[in-house]
């Protein structure tokens, strides 16, 4: 099942969109996450697509047939909300056979589903239950199992995890991720931690300012990021973002005396913003040549994050491994040097080059992106 | 929350408590006492006289129409509550979930009509009932009463709380309005139905302006005027029998209050949502 935005807007007063031009084709059988910060507009696109928000503007394709104007049960598809949305007063298989009984299924059929479904997300023993008597990780698994009973193949999430504890949350992020791959199914996710989307989607779409940012894989976006939202919000810590000239003479953006970046030919004027993931510095201690002091420093057991404020008044923020042994002491003078890759954006936000290298001593961002996947 | 307190704090409360308890228990003990002893002895002031029999109650039954009586207010009050759920469920739901225009102002014309005492309508309404020909029926205490704005407001109020996810869950499912107000709507809000079931009950049974003014004949009484008719049918007043019918009269009261009771149990729709 394809699905296709055609330049697909939203307005609520007719005066300011909040949504705008979203246009992107979903492949059948792929996991695409709709990222984007609280009200940036993913939860109205999602209903949009599920049909039970109206489109002010453009098309929604699926298959190749045009559903705009579908109600939400004749675009074949199943939606999990946030606070999972049971039926109090229904059992946990009751839940689970809701869609199916409504859609006039016989008997056995829907017994046989709803077990199946049961069964995939762990809870058979739970069937009699009322959703009151199962934990937030159980109720989230009940309407996980009722989109799956459906024979539909889009299936919708709309931020199904935000209510979970963290540890739960990685849990089922893979749970989801294998039942979705297992299926087949279409999945169309949003959320607005970056962590969920780079780990689970094959896709990504980042929302911002009621706008399409960038879309991409989680590789992608996070080593090619299309402007300076996209890169601050993928990455933790985050990206630092630093005002720079250029220095025609030297060949060099400049942020203040002694933080210099090497850079390619072919800048075109005088001011830029260079963005190093908190990676991309080196960080030494050294009396006679420094350029910043230690403003906090976090230990988190292999590597610690360490707040730095540049003479030039910039604060940064910098990861070290913890192989380096530092005893980090507020105030402490500290010489930062650039080191591997870091990327150069135009004064409007939008990613300009790619500069440096990434054979340095930091970690690489494709490793980094393999460990948060894993 | 349970709040700690301190041992004379509580011994006070108490204190208040029972006298307020004892205050407000007098008199329906003293009514259900006086309902055992013979007239005689109530007229005498005897209070505490040991003739204590149900003769009273027998004589009740057997001389006077309270069992019809009571099969009237049964009958008018079981079919306005009936209705009421129907159409307050129906019309609180038309006011959540259906989107027209013109909604909130029509609502506020519902809200209105609470404002307006029934003291004020008993005129018109009598009026209209005597043009249609219902004076002396059924019907007369019925058919006034078949909706009201309040437990239109009370469901409304209710239903407003369902989550917004549940509809959109069932539009997903494709449930049509009418489903939807069925096979979620009202089980969500079976604490409010019945809340609202034993109100209009309760205050279907203890009318009696109404019907004192439109009902002529013991065949449509209901008690409430059934007991005030008792008193003035004989020139001596058996205040024995009298009490017994009274106390006989209560029975329904309290039953609805306690089924009632036992099922507004809370959180019986947690679960649905975190």
């Amino acid at each position: 099942m394809t699905i296709e935005l055609k330049n697909i807007g939203k307005s609520y007063d007719g005066n300011s969109w909040t949504l705008n031009g979203i246009t992107t084709e979903i492949e059948s059988g792929e996991f695409f996450a709709i990222v984007g910060p609280s009200g940036c507009g993913k939860s109205t696109l999602l209903r949009m697509i599920a049909g039970l928000i109206s489109i002010s503007e453009g098309k929604i394709e699926i298959d190749g047939k045009d559903v705009t104007n579908l109600p939400p049960q004749d675009r074949n598809l199943t939606m999990v909300f946030q606070n999972y949305a049971l039926f109090p007063f229904l059992s946990v298989r009751d839940n689970v056979a809701f869609g199916l009984k409504e859609h006039k299924m016989d008997a056995e059929e829907i017994k046989r589903r709803v077990d199946e479904a049961l069964d995939m997300v762990n809870l058979t023993e739970y069937g009699d239950r009322k959703p009151r008597d199962l934990s937030g990780g159980q109720r989230q698994r009940v309407a996980v199992a009722r989109a799956i009973a459906s024979d539909a193949e889009i299936c919708l999430m709309d931020e199904p995890l935000s209510n979970l504890d963290a540890q739960l949350r990685g849990k089922m992020r893979s749970e989801i991720r294998m039942l979705q791959q297992k299926l087949g199914l279409t999945m169309i996710y949003v959320t607005h931690d970056q962590v969920e989307a780079m780990t689970m989607a094959d896709r990504i779409m980042v929302l911002h300012d009621s706008k399409i940012q960038q879309i991409g894989t989680p590789l992608e976006i996070y080593n090619h990021p299309a402007n300076t939202f996209v890169a601050e919000f993928f990455g933790t810590p985050r990206m630092n973002l630093l005002e720079a000239t250029y220095d025609a003479r030297l060949n060099k953006l400049v942020v203040d005396e002694s933080l210099e970046f090497d850079c390619e030919d072919g800048m075109d004027r005088d001011d830029y913003i260079v963005g190093v993931r908190p990676s991309g510095f080196s960080v030494e201690k050294a009396a006679d040549r420094s350029n910043a002091r230690v403003v906090n420093a976090e230990y988190l057991g292999n590597m610690s994050i360490v707040e730095l404020e540049l003479d030039g008044g910039d604060e940064i923020r910098v990861t070290v491994d913890d192989e380096m042994n530092h005893d980090w002491m507020i105030n402490q003078r500290m010489l930062v040097k650039p080191q591997g890759i870091f990327y150069i954006f135009d004064k409007t936000g939008k990613l300009f080059a790619k500069g440096g290298s990434s054979n340095g001593t930091s970690r690489s961002e494709e490793e980094f992106v393999a460990t948060a996947a894993r | 929350m349970e709040e700690v307190m301190s041992k004379k704090e509580r011994i006070s409360r108490y204190v208040v408590l029972c006298l307020l308890s004892v205050f407000i228990l007098t008199p329906f003990v003293l009514g259900l006492w006086t309902s055992f002893l013979p007239t005689a002895d109530i007229s005498s002031g005897s209070l505490f006289s040991t003739h204590i029999s149900l003769d009273n109650y027998v004589n009740a039954m057997k001389n006077t129409a309270i069992i019809r009586y009571l099969l009237n207010s049964l009958v008018i009050s079981v079919l306005t509550t009936a209705f009421q759920l129907i159409f307050c469920s129906m019309s609180a739901y038309a006011f959540v979930f259906l989107k027209f225009r013109g909604r909130n102002f029509l609502f506020g014309l519902f809200l209105a009509t609470m404002m307006l005492p029934f003291e004020a309508e008993v005129i018109p309404n009598f009026a209209t009932m005597r043009q249609l020909n219902l004076l002396n029926t059924y019907s007369v205490m019925v058919v006034p009463f078949l909706t009201s704005a309040f437990g239109t407001f009370m469901l409304r109020q209710n239903f407003k709380q369902i989550p917004a996810e549940l509809k959109e869950a069932s539009d997903v499912c494709g449930l049509s309005h009418w489903k939807f107000y069925t096979k979620v709507t009202l089980p969500y809000a079976k604490i409010s139905l019945l809340t609202l079931a034993s109100y209009s009950f309760l205050s279907s049974w203890n009318q009696y302006l109404w019907p004192m003014l439109t009902t002529f004949s013991d065949k449509y009484r209901p008690v409430q005027d059934g007991l005030r008719q008792l008193q003035s049918q004989e020139t001596f007043n058996d205040w024995g029998m009298i009490q017994a019918s009274a106390a006989i009269v209560v029975i329904p009261t309290l039953i609805v209050l306690f089924i009632g009771q036992k099922s507004f149990k809370s959180g019986i729709n947690e679960g649905a949502v975190k």
